[in-house]
């Protein structure tokens, strides 16, 4: 049975076909990195099978079934929009509250629970994060604390939406390695978000491209080619192989490099 | 000690003591939740708001906490359901508030025998309490406090990352609804001791210096109780030596409490957190 398929959906937002009649499934334990250009319905498509939007037409099933809200299997990492710099909860009472946070009364942590938190910091070596307030954490260490906090409680699934955002070159690779290295163990399907496709090259097993409403799921050599990406990008698209790196190039300026310096700005207005 | 004894030779002080007592806590309580979720401006508007509410129930022969707790607990009613619209107004928040200001003024205009109680509405009268209304502080202080513990998990939860708790189910308008509508009722219990200009004092004073010096959430919450008790009994006692307004003893104690913490020792991770915050 297919963790996540899609069978000719139609995801739309505020009036905007996001994805138009897109059909694909993917299987127990890859890991997929979606990729495509800012707006093209990464987010959209992961909230849609978390069940918060649901598809205009076409059938989307999860686990087999309709998209449920609050469904224990799926972690999830949300691109981060809410920045509240003043706030000085430490990591441990951050993630304590998202654990059961759907629960009415006083918020609580039983023993497993608190060892489940302190096993899951340290296996991303963030054990440290625990203690320390959110507001005296840089943009890294809070999505550290985030990838932490979506890998507790087991979930099958995982959808991490642009996971990366925000660390430096050396934690991209840690975090990328931890998902790998956890997500292997256990199993866990993953959906990974990103700007930058290099960096996934040795971890993903297929490659979720979006675009132009459209969606091709394949692996890197069939996806990644100048025919596919030209039609998703709706411009001439090169594609550069060398030495073990890809490059997407339109009008020859690196198409990712683009769109990593716009939000890596994006990012600087929010922060600061 | 026969100082300290001799005030409560007199029942109004032991009136002001319970009742201001009563308020702070609730008044604590309610504002670090208002502080972590950044919405301590819309406390202060829905004070303003109560100052319509009050005038007018005096207009109509009414008890004006009853007007203050009607108008107060619509507004934040209706501020939660606009949450997603009104989320970030500060502008059309404060073109309310200065409305219901000038509603207040224009009651009290047509109401000329309330004018002497436009102060003690404004300011706050805590040395005139009297048992009746404590016991209606302490009734309006137990279901402000029931209901912050019934929602208080999905509260922080969603205050923190509302984008990942409305995944996983929580009913993110409905928290935010009943949670300004606990802020209304605490904002009506805090007026009555310092006014509806000065709820800032104890609900968002003592709960950003008690975040400024706590990182955990049960410390900070006992921090921001203990600090708005102190310098509410404290004022009192100030207020009751020099005979100066209690409420501006209230009010530069809260700012000194802010500002002290403010100064709280730097912690040594600022430095190395902004190397890396790139």
């Amino acid at each position: 049975m297919s963790v996540v398929a899609l069978d000719r959906v139609s995801l739309r937002l505020g009036g905007r076909a996001v994805l138009d009649d897109v059909s694909f499934s993917i299987e127990p334990g890859e890991f997929i990195g979606v990729l495509g250009p800012n707006g093209s319905g990464k987010t959209t498509l992961m909230r849609a099978i978390l069940g918060l939007l649901p598809p205009a037409r076409g059938t989307l099933r999860v686990f087999g079934r309709a998209p449920e809200r609050g469904d224990a299997a799926i972690g999830y990492l949300p691109q981060v929009r809410t920045v509240l710099p003043d706030l000085r909860v430490r990591g441990l009472d951050f993630i304590g509250a998202s654990l059961n946070g759907h629960r009415w009364g006083l918020p609580s942590l039983s023993p497993a629970e608190r060892d489940a938190i302190d096993a899951t910091l340290a296996s991303i070596g963030a054990q440290h994060l625990a203690q320390r307030p959110l507001s005296e954490m840089s943009g890294g260490e809070r999505q550290r604390l985030l990838l932490a906090q979506a890998l507790i409680g087991n979930p099958k699934l995982l959808l991490l939406d642009e996971p990366l955002i925000s660390l430096d070159a050396r934690h991209q690779e840690v975090a990328i390695d931890a998902v790998r290295k956890v997500c292997r163990e256990r199993g866990i399907t993953v959906l990974f978000s990103a700007h930058e496709l290099n960096q996934l090259l040795g971890t993903l097993d297929r490659v979720l491209y979006l675009g132009n409403g459209q969606a091709v799921l394949g692996t890197v050599d069939d996806v990644v080619t100048a025919p596919v990406l030209s039609r998703l990008y709706g411009t001439d698209i090169h594609v550069v192989r060398t030495d073990g790196h890809i490059f997407v190039m339109a009008r020859g300026l690196d198409v990712e490099r683009v769109h990593h310096v716009h939000d890596h700005g994006h990012e600087h207005g929010h922060h600061h | 000690m026969g100082i300290i004894t001799d005030m409560f030779a007199y029942e109004f002080m032991i009136n002001a003591f319970a009742a201001a007592g009563i308020v702070a806590v609730v008044s604590g309580l309610t504002g670090y939740f208002l502080v972590m979720r950044a919405q301590t401006f819309a406390g202060h508007a829905l004070s303003h708001i109560g100052f319509a509410g009050a005038t007018g129930a005096g207009l109509i022969g009414l008890a004006p906490l009853w007007g203050l707790v009607g108008f107060t607990l619509a507004a934040g009613i209706a501020m939660g359901l606009l949450s997603e619209r009104l989320s970030n107004r500060d502008v059309a928040i404060g073109v309310v508030l200065a409305l219901a200001l000038g509603f207040g003024l224009l009651f009290l205009h047509y109401h000329t025998a309330f004018a002497t109680q436009a102060t003690a509405l404004l300011f706050g009268n805590v040395l005139a309490v009297d048992h009746a209304m404590i016991a209606t502080l302490a009734g309006l202080g137990l279901v402000t406090l029931l209901g912050l513990a019934a929602i208080m998990r999905p509260l922080i939860f969603a205050s923190l990352q509302p984008e990942l708790a409305e995944a996983k189910g929580v009913p993110l308008r409905f928290v935010s609804t009943v949670f300004l509508a606990i802020v209304a009722l605490a904002v009506s219990a805090c007026a009555q001791i310092v006014g509806v200009l000065l709820v800032f004092t104890l609900m968002v004073g003592p709960a950003a210096a008690a975040q400024r010096i706590t990182t955990g959430l049960w410390a900070g919450l006992a921090v921001a109780a203990a600090l708005a008790l102190a310098e509410a009994w404290l004022g009192i006692v100030i207020a009751y030596y020099t005979d100066w307004p209690v409420s501006f003893c209230i009010a530069a104690l809260s700012a000194l409490g802010y500002f002290a913490a403010l100064l709280w020792p730097a912690n040594t991770q600022r430095q190395h957190s902004h190397t890396h915050a790139h």
